[in-house]
């Protein structure tokens, strides 16, 4: 260390052969590292693209207001949108308001005992329960105990239990950023620890779960497992009944569910029409996602503490 | 209200039992009258549907969805690792961005697209590169499943090194060391745990994956065995424990016991799929458990 070649020229703070090597492999480093996140990136882009040019071509006002005909060969893919839309907003009716409420719970009320840790570890476990898993409880539970059949009730109740997990995790986010000062400054007022919560926890906090209900939104739109054997249905005629077409204990086509029929179980299926119909349930949920995300990106910018 | 508040919050510890209890309850006569340990766990005969001999034999199963996972995450946590450190530790400001927003938008295509893309692009793609007979097999299902769990093990890896503080940092950076030796001789040891915590999530995620792993794997109750390393053959059609319910429990009857109570042998296909649905739920439980007590184990030293 004491003789270094590279203090030749009188500077002893130059380039030695040791910082030359550091450097390189700093270089090398991020290098790799990067080429590795670059790559997760190219798959995505090039699969999007993909999927865009190929169902391009058949995406047009009439695939998405028409029904399905000649055995799914023909026609458009209305009914099983519509489908996912009610599946969308029956399963947010039972996800969203539990959800927020046991954020609610687990970031003002819950104390740090065995029992909320218990609580975390059971939001924690719901989260990685695998979808089939949903599904079977589904059946279980809501198709044969509770009697509901195959139904967008029995389906619904399954996906907002499933999407519980993200609407918590979201509230409870949301919630741990108003800053504790907020919440003194309310209790030195003489308020409860619910008129605080309502007044100025909640109002401050509002977008921030907003982003994990549509988040949830996002999931059941896509999620297929969990709607397979409880209510989701190959193909049901709807033509004509408008937007009220399916009630709540019928069965109903999903888009994601009709994504998997077309594609497995069909022969003969124009490829334009596969992809039309993949193309139609990604855009809903990247429409969704972007939503979510512009609204964080927009809290980010304009936080007021 | 507040007692609401209350009900809800106690509401994820009742799902959770409930999930277990239901599944359960339809899969209790199939352990009652016919679960056979041995045959379960070392058979590969899976023959539900057999008139004459029935056999209920996951070993295959197992190893299908052990084989996805393995390959999946052969793939996804060395890339996940990578990518989670290049985005907390070289990059700052809008390419940051760019990269995190990337990877929610991976982590929000869905399962049935991701399978439709293996069907659909990947499995001609394979029989092109490979001369494989089928493009449906461990290696298209075990890229898809590595694709969809990157996500998990990079944000989860990212808030590790995040939780690293500051003053390690800059301590190791006035000793002079580079930001990779910075990276490799503190942050990585000092992380190590919620980096452990980031692959056993993905693991997990891998194991319960269903639709796209449905669509992807081929179909075929089989063993991916080779007697070469790596052990198993990446070009075998397999069938995993989740898409063997997807699979059939549309086709399975569900059947009522006769007066005195037993169930006709035909009753079993049916509730032996929820038994997989336990095993599966015990596996998950077990993964995200140890996965929360090795994020504990570093927040009690730390």
């Amino acid at each position: 260390m004491s003789q270094e070649p590279a203090m030749k020229d009188g500077n002893p703070f130059g380039e030695t052969d040791l910082i030359r090597k550091k450097m390189r492999a700093e270089a090398a480093a991020r290098l790799l590292f990067g080429a590795m996140a670059v790559l997760m990136v190219i798959p995505l882009l090039s699969i999007l693209l993909y999927l865009f040019y190929k169902g391009w071509p058949i995406l047009s006002w009439q695939f998405i207001a028409d029904v399905p005909r000649h055995n799914m060969k023909e026609g458009g893919i209305w009914p099983a949108i519509l489908g996912t839309i009610y599946l969308i907003f029956f399963s947010l009716c039972a996800s969203a308001p539990i959800g927020v409420l046991a954020g609610i719970y687990l970031n003002e009320f819950a104390r740090d005992n065995w029992f909320n840790r218990a609580v975390n570890l059971a939001v924690l476990n719901l989260a990685g329960v695998p979808s089939i898993v949903y599904a079977l409880f589904g059946v279980g539970a809501f198709v044969l105990a509770f009697g509901f059949g195959r139904s967008i009730l029995a389906a619904s109740l399954t996906l907002g239990i499933m999407n519980l997990p993200v609407t918590i995790a979201a509230t409870k986010e949301a919630l741990s950023a108003v800053p504790r000062s907020f919440r003194e400054a309310c209790w030195n007022m003489g308020a409860t620890p619910w008129q605080t919560i309502r007044t100025i926890v909640l109002p401050n906090s509002l977008s921030g779960i907003l982003t994990g209900v549509i988040l949830s939104v996002c999931r059941a739109a896509g999620e297929t497992a969990p709607i397979l054997f409880t209510g989701a249905v190959f193909f049901k005629p709807i033509e004509g009944k408008g937007l009220f077409a399916y009630g709540l204990f019928d069965q109903c086509m999903a888009l994601s569910y009709h994504l998997l029929t077309v594609s497995t179980q069909l022969q003969g299926v124009p490829e334009a029409l596969l992809y039309g119909t993949a193309l139609v349930l990604i855009c809903i949920v990247l429409v969704f996602n972007s939503v979510a995300v512009s609204i964080r990106v927009y809290l980010r910018s304009h936080q007021r503490w | 209200m507040v007692g609401w508040i209350y009900l809800c919050g106690v509401s994820s510890i009742i799902f959770v039992f409930s999930i277990f209890f239901f599944v359960f309850r339809e899969g209790a006569p199939f352990l009652r009258d016919r679960f056979d340990f041995k045959e379960f766990f070392f058979s590969p005969e899976w023959y539900p549907n057999s008139d004459l001999n029935k056999r209920y034999g996951a070993l295959a199963l197992i190893l299908g969805t052990a084989s996805v996972t393995l390959f999946a995450m052969l793939i996804a946590v060395p890339f996940g690792l990578g990518a989670a450190i290049f985005i907390s530790e070289f990059c700052a400001g809008k390419f940051k961005e760019a990269l995190k927003i990337t990877i929610e938008i991976l982590a929000a295509i869905p399962s049935v697209v991701w399978g439709f893309i293996g069907l659909m692009v990947m499995s001609p793609l394979i029989i092109w590169a490979t001369g494989a007979p089928v493009g449906l097999n461990v290696l298209n299902g075990g890229i898809v499943v590595a694709l969809m769990s990157l996500p998990v093990i990079v944000s989860i890896s990212e808030d590790a090194l995040k939780a690293v503080p500051d003053t390690f940092r800059e301590a190791a950076l006035a000793l002079g060391a580079t930001r990779w030796q910075v990276i490799y001789k503190v942050l990585l040891p000092a992380a190590k745990n919620g980096l452990l915590a980031a692959a056993l999530l993905g693991v997990g995620r891998a194991v319960g994956e269903t639709m796209a792993v449905y669509m992807t794997t081929g179909h075929s109750v089989n063993i991916p065995f080779d007697s070469r390393f790596p052990l198993f053959h990446p070009l075998q059609s397999v069938r995993t424990l989740t898409a063997t319910i997807a699979a059939e429990l549309g086709e399975a009857p569900h059947l009522h016991p006769d007066p005195s109570g037993n169930y006709p042998p035909e009753a079993h296909h049916y509730q032996v799929l929820f038994v997989i649905g336990i095993l599966l739920f015990a596996i998950t439980f077990a993964i995200n458990l140890t996965a929360d007590l090795v994020v504990k184990g570093i927040r009690r030293k730390g």
